[in-house]
């Protein structure tokens, strides 16, 4: 269940974030926000879909982009909303 | 006294750490009017130095023109200097009517209301428009100054992939059960001077029932053949529900925003838009020098055919001699270096040539596309132009980076 978690994650920011012909590969580390491939605006996609997905409601507080910065990050987020 | 040791030791390694990260940014004092030829101090106390300016939103040259420095100096003597009030207190002219109305009729629009700046004309307009039933679906990469204005609305935010419109429609798509859904995008992108598909952006706003927003600030005045902006471009007049834009770049430069669009929008705008009603009126002078400028591109399209003249010659030249250069038609010319001590290097190189320019890297750019963005004006002749290309030249040979390409330029500098 974990890595179908993480592989639908990964699959999504894929799709959300990149461009068809981009080189970068996105695995469970990538920085995603330090490493520039999603921005502290474009965030915000990324955060209604795990709340749609997963039929949570993330506080702003929690919706940092420390939170968002990898993958393994997200998902140590998502344990906190008992999504494993 | 409260401002504590804690409190000044936080601001001063706050203050080290935008050092530290090579993104602080110094002023260079000019001391001369804003023209293609300034002279400038930097660093500060250093001898003042003639330079040419290729990093102004001069766009249409009229910053410093006699034209409108004389009008200028009319709205001083007839309508005085200030005044002290907002808008609707004591603070409306017959000239601030008449330049909502002449801007008006520039656009193409159904009304105009003035803010004191675009960045105002954009922090107000989404509270007016939007609420927490509606969608604001905008391109990832608007100007901070909509970043900021979505943020003080609570409509739910949806973004595309930069001018990406399968994308868009994405998100039109799952956006479907919302009141309103508004579609929100610059004219023209300050740093790579790329142009919104509008025509295709109109499209699909009538296919899903949506409105659009185009924030045209570095386009009004000279994109599409009569200047009047990236929808006279685009050929999508009239079908564009809300344009903000600002006096500070073509139309004069001072300062001075606007939302101009549909009739009732506006309105709502004069009644509730808190940057309009909480903050002063644009003075008499500026006022005044901003109407004569739409006169002055109303009666005559020279100043923005010759933009249009330099920008291609410049673009020609600058490729035959080798730069690796983002395609477009656009007066904002980026200069690709990839790598940002290598863009701050050469821009400090060109200044010691007397040409000013400013690189441009990661945040403000994304990751690894660092530039230097020239911006060309009507004001340039073309000996200055000439001028730019030969220092351009010679300090892209010092660097070995002529008729490289991409990957050639990233392999000798890196990231
Ligand atoms: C796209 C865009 N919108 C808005 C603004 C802000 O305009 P103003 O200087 O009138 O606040 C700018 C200026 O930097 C801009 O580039």
């Amino acid at each position: 269940m974990n890595e179908e978690l993480k592989k639908t994650i990964i699959e999504y920011i894929k799709r959300e974030y990149l461009e068809e012909d981009a080189p970068e590969e996105v695995n469970e580390s990538t920085p995603l926000i330090s490493g520039g491939i999603v921005d502290s605006f474009s965030m915000v996609s990324l955060k209604t879909f795990l709340e749609k997905k997963f039929s949570i409601k993330i506080p702003d507080d929690k919706a940092t982009p420390e939170a968002f910065d990898s993958v393994n990050n997200i998902m140590n987020l998502l344990k906190e909303f008992n999504v494993t | 006294m409260a401002y504590s040791d804690k409190a000044r030791g936080y601001y001063d390694s706050e203050i080290k750490g935008i050092q530290g990260a090579g993104t602080f940014k110094e002023e260079r004092f000019i001391a001369s009017p804003q023209a293609a030829n300034i002279t400038v101090e930097f660093p500060a106390g250093a001898p003042h130095k003639e330079v040419l300016n290729f990093c102004a939103n001069n766009y249409l040259g009229l910053s410093s023109h006699p034209d409108v420095v004389a009008a200028a100096h009319e709205g001083l003597k007839e309508r005085g200097y200030g005044m002290s009030s907002v808008r609707f207190i004591c603070g409306t002219q017959d000239i601030h009517k008449e330049l909502e109305q002449k801007l008006t009729g520039f656009l193409g629009t159904e009304d105009t209301i003035l803010f004191p700046s675009c960045m105002d004309a954009n922090a107000g307009v989404f509270d007016v428009v939007l609420d927490k039933e509606d969608a604001m679906i905008a391109d990832r990469l608007v100007h901070a100054s909509i970043v900021d204005g979505m943020r003080l609305c609570k409509a739910q935010l949806f973004n595309y992939k930069h001018s990406n419109m399968e994308h868009l429609e994405e998100k039109l798509k799952e956006t479907q059960d919302c009141r309103f859904r508004l579609i929100i995008t610059d004219g023209v992108f300050s740093m790579d001077g790329d142009i919104a598909k509008l025509d295709e952006i109109c499209d699909l706003a009538d296919k899903y029932d949506a409105m659009i927003l185009v924030d045209d600030s570095h386009a009004s005045g000279f994109m599409g053949k009569t200047g009047r902006g990236t929808h006279e471009h685009c050929g999508v007049i009239g079908r564009i529900d809300v344009i903000t834009t600002t006096l500070g770049k073509a139309l004069g430069g001072a300062s001075g925003g606007c939302v101009s669009g549909r009739k009732e929008i506006v309105e709502l705008c004069r009644q509730r838009a808190r940057p309009y009603l909480f903050s002063n009126t644009v003075p008499p002078v500026i006022v005044a020098a901003a109407s004569k400028v739409i006169d002055i591109i109303s009666n005559t399209t020279d100043r923005r055919d010759k933009l249009e003249q330099n920008t291609i010659y410049f673009r020609e030249k600058m490729t035959a001699a080798g730069f690796d250069i983002r395609e477009g038609i656009h007066p904002i010319v980026p200069i690709m270096l990839y790598n940002a001590k290598l863009a701050q290097d050469m821009a400090r190189d060109l200044y010691g040539e007397g040409i000013y320019v400013i690189g441009f890297s990661f945040p403000v750019v994304p990751k690894g596309q660092a530039r230097i963005r020239v911006q060309l004006s009507a004001g340039h002749e073309k000996e200055h132009i000439d001028r730019a290309i030969a220092a351009f030249t010679k300090i892209g040979d010092k660097y070995k980076i002529l008729g490289k390409k991409k990957n050639e330029i990233i392999e000798m500098y890196g990231l």
